[in-house]
């Protein structure tokens, strides 16, 4: 009897929980809504004749389309959309390369390697990571205008490349590795560089992704670098593009949408399938920049 | 050949230092050519311009000019400083914008609290609040320009539409400027903050929660006693990278509002560009980014201060 009751009530309470859950989905549903409008309200607009912009109530679903001709209007018109993409995507890529070699080369010099003075450099790369990069902005610029790099892609790949915090991030996992990976290769005489790239790499492969996608996307949406270090349109990134774009057709919003939607897509594509990775990129040591 | 390494026992003992020495070489030797290449690296990219930073701080000087027209003027730029209007109004700016970190970290704590344990669908919700974060900064400071505006835009059409006569101009005037390049910047950085939040979370023992409930504890005093508490160096450490992250704000004050209206939005590293990239002023840009600098190392200081704190007493 008692145990018969005492059952009744675990799935009451059971069944109250999961209605509560189901109206906290709904309700975050709407929040969420909420919170990405901005957003629909690009998509739509990007896809509506220049006259339908500012109607209200805002029309979500344009009534009269007309995405074609502005997604053609962005991509073949004055504005070089194609050339951007390219440049950026070579920038991004080449960054990301560079800064994964670097970083994971220092993370396992520094962790797996016994030579004096070790510690005392550890300690000074930890200290130029609080150096603010926008700190350097200008000094930086006298010298890349005196060593040939201003207005270069390779003067921003290898600001890029040099950052620091991928050698914290991966040092935290060549750390967890244990030494007798190590010392058994070395005993069947294996030297530094054979155990880095047959042993090391393959075992924080997680850790390389998670960094080189986090890499690719600050890269890829970087704007001050580019900004400060490029003047050539030729060699533009799609972010110094979209804005120039902006600038142009200030008034044309239907077209400015089009570009903004252009310039968010390839991003949301790469964090789509590496939400993993960033998600716990981000969680691990709540990096950012 | 693997006999070799390992030195039998009845070798000579000056063999076996040699043998070692030679290896010992080749270890520091590898150990300087896997660090090296982020050690140059860092000389050229940051300490190299750092020392120059430090030199051009002290002098009046233009780059157009060349290096033979560098004047040494000592700490004249920082006591021109002191009396800059523009710089003392933007640094008050970036103090004012602090107040952005704990209302983001709120929203965000309340929103990692609801995504861990009352929702379906929590890792889609994630990627929801996360999009700002991804979205490329001017696509998004060009999309809340439009929304923003004063006449036509969408957020005062529906202001008029429920009955506010003279809804305020937002980014186009000069007391409201701020607060939206504010509202900005918590709707971009919310996602940063809630999937850091949601790692702390889970990283506190469930059992505690079992006893609170056995105790008969409601969700709030859950809340108060063991939630809240258990993510103080969580908390702490979003509270140092949003305040950092405040001071160094440039890219989306440059392309949502230029600074502007009329200087209101204006903030240190604004105004270091402007000084050395627009007006051309390297010495006195200079001395601004010194400031900056000096800022960070102060807030850096304090969050190891009482990290060794914390280390200690816990």
């Amino acid at each position: 009897m008692t145990t018969a009751t005492a059952k009744a009530k675990t799935t009451r309470r059971r069944r109250a929980v999961s209605v509560r859950k189901l109206i906290y989905t709904i309700l975050m549903l709407a929040a969420g809504l909420v919170f990405l409008l901005p957003f629909l309200w690009m998509l739509s607009t990007s896809m509506k004749p220049e006259v339908d912009v500012f109607i209200y109530p805002v029309e979500w679903i344009p009534k009269h389309w007309q995405a074609a001709e502005n997604y053609a209007k962005v991509w073949s018109g004055k504005a070089n959309f194609t050339l951007y993409y390219w440049n950026s995507i070579k920038v991004s890529v080449l960054t990301t390369l560079l800064s994964v070699v670097v970083s994971a080369m220092a993370a396992y010099g520094f962790t797996k390697i016994r030579f004096p003075g070790r510690n005392a450099l550890f300690f000074l790369v930890l200290t130029t990571y609080m150096i603010p990069p926008e700190a350097t902005l200008v000094p930086l610029f006298v010298l890349y205008r005196s060593m040939g790099l201003y207005d270069t892609h390779t003067g921003l790949i290898l600001l890029g490349g040099f950052s620091v915090l991928g050698t914290f991030l991966l040092r935290q996992f060549v750390d967890g590795i244990s030494n007798d990976y190590i010392e058994s290769a070395q005993i069947d005489g294996a030297g530094h560089r054979q155990i880095f790239l047959r042993i090391l790499l393959p075992l924080i492969r997680p850790a390389v992704a998670t960094y080189a996608i986090l890499r690719f996307i600050w890269t890829w949406n970087d704007y001050q670098t580019p900004f400060i270090f490029l003047s050539d349109k030729a060699l533009y990134t799609i972010q110094l593009g979209m804005s120039a774009f902006a600038d142009r057709n200030g008034q044309f919003y239907s077209l400015v949408m089009a570009a903004s939607v252009s310039a968010i897509v390839p991003l949301l594509i790469v964090f789509i399938i590496g939400q993993k990775q960033v998600i716990e990129g981000i969680s691990f040591g709540g990096v950012k920049g | 050949m693997s006999q070799a390494r390992i030195p039998a026992k009845t070798n000579a003992a000056s063999l076996r230092t040699q043998e070692g020495r030679r290896r010992r070489r080749r270890e520091i030797a590898a150990g300087y050519v896997f660090i090296g290449p982020m050690l140059i690296g860092i000389l050229l990219f940051t300490i190299i311009p750092m020392l120059m930073l430090f030199l051009f701080s002290l002098t009046d000087w233009s780059f157009l000019t060349g290096y033979d027209k560098l004047k040494i003027v000592g700490f004249h730029n920082f006591s021109r400083l002191l009396h800059d209007q523009d710089f003392g109004q933007s640094l008050v700016h970036n103090l004012i914008m602090l107040l952005a970190v704990p209302i983001g970290m709120a929203l965000a704590l309340l929103l990692a609290v609801i995504i861990t344990e009352r929702v379906h669908l929590s890792g889609f919700f994630k990627v929801i609040f996360f999009m700002p974060q991804i979205s490329s900064i001017v696509a998004v400071a060009v999309v809340w320009q439009v929304l923003f505006h004063p006449s036509y835009g969408p957020v005062n059409g529906m202001l008029s539409a429920i009955g506010i006569d003279s809804p305020p101009k937002w980014l186009a005037d000069p007391h409201y400027a701020l607060p939206s390049v504010m509202l900005l910047m918590i709707w971009i950085d919310l996602g940063v903050g809630l999937i850091i939040y949601i790692a702390g979370l889970k990283n506190i023992p469930r059992d505690l929660y079992e006893a609170a409930d056995i105790d008969g504890s409601s969700a709030w005093t859950k809340f108060r006693k063991i939630t809240f508490p258990l993510l103080t160096p969580t908390s702490f450490f979003l509270l140092i990278t949003g305040i950092i992250a405040n001071f160094k704000a440039f890219a989306l004050i440059k392309v949502l509002t230029d600074g502007g209206p009329a200087h209101a939005t204006s903030v240190i590293v604004y105004d270091m560009y402007e000084q050395g990239f627009v007006n051309l002023k390297t010495g006195y840009a200079s001395s601004m980014a010194v400031v900056l600098f000096l800022i960070i190392l102060f807030i850096t200081f304090l969050q190891w201060m009482f990290q060794r704190k914390w280390v200690h007493n816990g």
